[in-house]
């Protein structure tokens, strides 16, 4: 089999009793990147945490499938041991733990026990990954996100696509924040995971991010749905005309979740 | 009000044992004097933990036999994974519940002087340095009851002497082996570096037992002279089921400096004092302490450092996790007295909580009777946050992992700080054994 796929259908999601994801269909296949585009507060991070199992998010309906496997059944680690994994929109930071320390970890809950990394093969590839994305490498033996930027963060969300290898990935805002550079150098590691065992969910505001990775698809989201889907020449158009000629087409007055078209 | 109690051991029995011993008379009278003082003295009040029915007075046995240890190797595990078995010239004390069981003090610290020695030998053999020092200027008799208790029923203990203008750069250990379930431990330790002397000590107060009744009143006076710097590392893993009382305090000269690494990591009800008396203009007291709480036990600590001297510096630092149903209190005092002026007084206790059933309270205090200074304190409280957890583990770590990664990362800042290399491997050991 190329790659996985995963399977979103009419999915509901509530936070804290209100329901803000209102029916989601989406699927993503090994090999081809999606683009979801939408409005702030229009449940773009809710969808992506749902997908991981972040704790406060409730799914109230529908279903999430890994190649047919049932993600919602599956805990938060058992998710990303599947092949799952989210760059998320505000990396947690953890004092104490080196980054070095929690990507060898992480490398390691995918090993078989007597089976783990060695630490110089860790070391060389961790290394290698981070002279590929530019980054200095001292920040493998800082604290995990404690004190960096905002770049930096998502440049260090990128490192761990990168050494974890995932089967779908899930990016969240992986842009916001980033300067030109920092920007190409996290688009040629996106580039760089490109390929018929990968795909990806990229959430994003921007079109310049899709300049560098071109989208197959590209959804946007109003009211906690997806409620157009369409080629990367929507997120042109989006970029040049906003958001209100969709919301004129559907008949929708406020896009943000809670609000009934 | 003081309750009387009844004691197990009467006063003729503490001067026949005392005898027994070939103590002089000195410290038999010290003996009887405390346990005469012991039934009707308060027991101390640690700050929100409340002892009264903590069992610190009643018990079977004063002395338990214990057979010697053919050579090192026959050691437990537990006690030989703490000491350096291939180092040839090593000062190593090893006390086996009561018994004085191993001793190694090399040739060059006996040619400079130094005496290393457990506590009995020290009173036969080096009786009027000990009188100078034993209970008078660190910890008293008549504190309370059980430094009465104390004194009056010492069974154990060490006593290390570092002469003038001698340092020593290899540290020098010992180890408290309880290893039977009947031991009840009267234990003192007693460091004298006299002026411009320096000496790192290394203890441990291990159970090889897994649960036991036993009481441990354990004692530690440092007193460090003009100009000398003392690091006295500890790690204390006694065995659930013991309650144990453990006053480590220091008394600083002028400009001498007193470094405290403890890892405290008993299983059984704990309390714990450490104070360092900055006595001297110019002295220096750190002290850095790491904590793990498990099970159902309840522990209070309190740090307290206390500036006479001008120009006296006083540092602490205590980060604690509770796991389980375990409850501790973090109580940091920082107390300037009137003319200690220009002497700076600093904390941050920072406790982790675990579970729901966890509890933990950190209370800095800083008593200042003096304007010319400078303070300073940080504490929390929390639980770990499960957005770090949601974090860690949507990169496949399991919920245990993470905890643990979260746990080493908090202590990190007082375990890497530590100032003696050997406590901090066996801390590192330590913890993870109880975060597993
Ligand atoms: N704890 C909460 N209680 C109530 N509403 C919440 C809570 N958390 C999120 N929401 C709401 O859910 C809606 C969707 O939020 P979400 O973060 O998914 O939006 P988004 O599309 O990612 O927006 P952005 O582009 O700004 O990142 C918002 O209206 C938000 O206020
Ligand atoms: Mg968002």
């Amino acid at each position: 089999m190329a790659g996985s796929v995963l399977t979103i259908k009419d999915l509901h999601v509530a936070i804290e009793g209100k329901e803000i994801l209102k029916g989601v269909n989406l699927e993503i296949k090994g090999g081809e990147i999606h683009a979801i585009m939408g409005p702030n507060g229009t449940g773009k991070s809710t969808l992506s945490s749902a997908i991981m199992g972040h704790p406060k998010y409730e799914v109230t309906g529908g279903s999430i499938t890994l190649d047919g496997k049932d993600v919602l059944e599956m805990e938060v680690d058992e998710r990303a041991q599947a092949g799952l994994f989210l760059a998320m929109q505000y990396p947690s930071e953890i004092s104490g733990v080196t980054n070095a320390d929690f990507l060898r970890s992480a490398i390691n809950s995918r090993m078989e026990e007597g089976n783990e990394i060695s630490l110089m093969k860790f070391i060389r590839k961790m290394d290698s990954k981070m002279e590929f994305l530019e980054m200095d490498l001292d920040m493998a033996q800082r604290y995990l996100n404690e004190g960096f930027s905002g770049g930096e963060k998502k440049r260090n969300e990128i490192l761990q696509l990168m050494m974890l290898q995932p089967k779908i990935a899930i990016l969240d805002e992986i842009d916001s924040g980033l300067d030109i550079d920092a920007l190409k150098v996290v688009s040629k590691g996106i580039n760089e995971m490109r390929g018929e065992d990968f795909g990806c969910l990229i959430i994003t505001h921007y079109q310049r991010l899709l300049n560098y990775i071109t989208p197959d698809h590209v959804h946007v989201m109003m009211q906690g749905r997806v409620v157009k889907s369409g080629g990367p020449e929507l997120a042109q158009r989006l970029e040049s005309e906003g958001y209100d000629w969709i919301k004129q087409e559907l008949g929708i007055e406020d896009e943000t979740v809670g609000q009934e078209a | 009000m003081t309750t009387e109690i009844k004691l197990p051991f009467d006063k003729e029995y503490v001067s026949s044992f005392s005898k027994d011993m070939g103590e002089p008379a000195w410290l038999t009278e010290l003996r009887l004097n405390a346990l005469a003082n012991a039934e009707n003295l308060a027991m101390p009040k640690p700050d929100k933990t409340k002892i009264d029915k903590w069992n610190f007075t009643q018990f079977e046995k004063h002395i338990v036999g214990s057979e010697d240890f053919a050579s090192l190797n026959d050691l437990p595990e537990d006690v030989r994974n703490l000491i350096d078995l291939e180092a040839g010239d090593q000062n190593l004390y090893i006390q086996r519940n009561n018994r004085p069981t191993h001793l190694s003090v090399s040739k060059e610290l006996q040619g400079k002087g130094v005496i290393f020695t457990d506590i009995f030998t020290a009173a036969r053999e080096h009786s009027d340095l000990l009188q100078k020092y034993f209970m008078k200027d660190g910890v008293k008799t008549d504190e309370h009851r059980l430094t009465a208790l104390h004194a009056a029923l010492l069974n154990g203990g060490a006593f290390l002497y570092v002469p003038k203008n001698v340092e020593i750069a290899e540290p020098i250990q010992a180890v408290y082996i309880h290893d039977n379930k009947e031991a009840n431990l009267f234990n003192h330790v007693l460091v004298v570096a006299d002026d411009n002397s320096s000496v790192t000590y290394v203890e441990n107060y291990v159970s090889t037992v897994e649960e036991a009744n036993g009481i441990f009143n354990i004692v530690t006076e440092v007193i460090a002279n003009a100009n000398a710097k003392v690091q006295y590392g500890a790690v204390d893993t006694l065995a659930k089921g013991t309650t144990a009382y453990v006053n480590r305090r220091g008394v600083a000269g002028r400009d001498a400096r007193i470094e405290w690494a403890l890892g405290l990591m008993n299983d059984g009800n704990t309390v714990s004092e450490n104070t360092t008396n900055l006595v001297g203009d110019g002295s220096f007291g750190d002290t850095k302490t790491v904590v793990v709480g498990r099970g159902e036990q309840t522990q209070n600590f309190t740090t307290k450092v206390i500036h006479f001297g001008k120009n006296s510096e006083g540092y602490i630092l205590k980060h604690g996790v509770m796991k389980d149903s375990a409850s501790s209190i973090f109580n940091g005092i920082g107390k300037i007295e009137h003319g200690a002026t220009k002497s700076n007084a600093e904390q941050e206790s920072r406790v982790l909580m675990l579970s729901e059933k966890a509890r933990g309270d950190a209370n800095p205090i800083l008593l200042i009777d003096e304007d010319d200074v400078t303070a300073g304190h940080a504490a929390s409280v929390g639980r770990v946050d499960p957005l770090q957890l949601y974090y860690l583990m949507s990169r496949g770590i399991s919920q245990k992992e993470a905890e643990r990664l979260v746990i080493h990362g908090f202590l990190a800042p007082v375990v890497n700080a530590l100032p003696i290399e050997g406590v901090k491997r066996q801390l590192t050991a330590v913890i993870e054994r109880k975060v597993k």
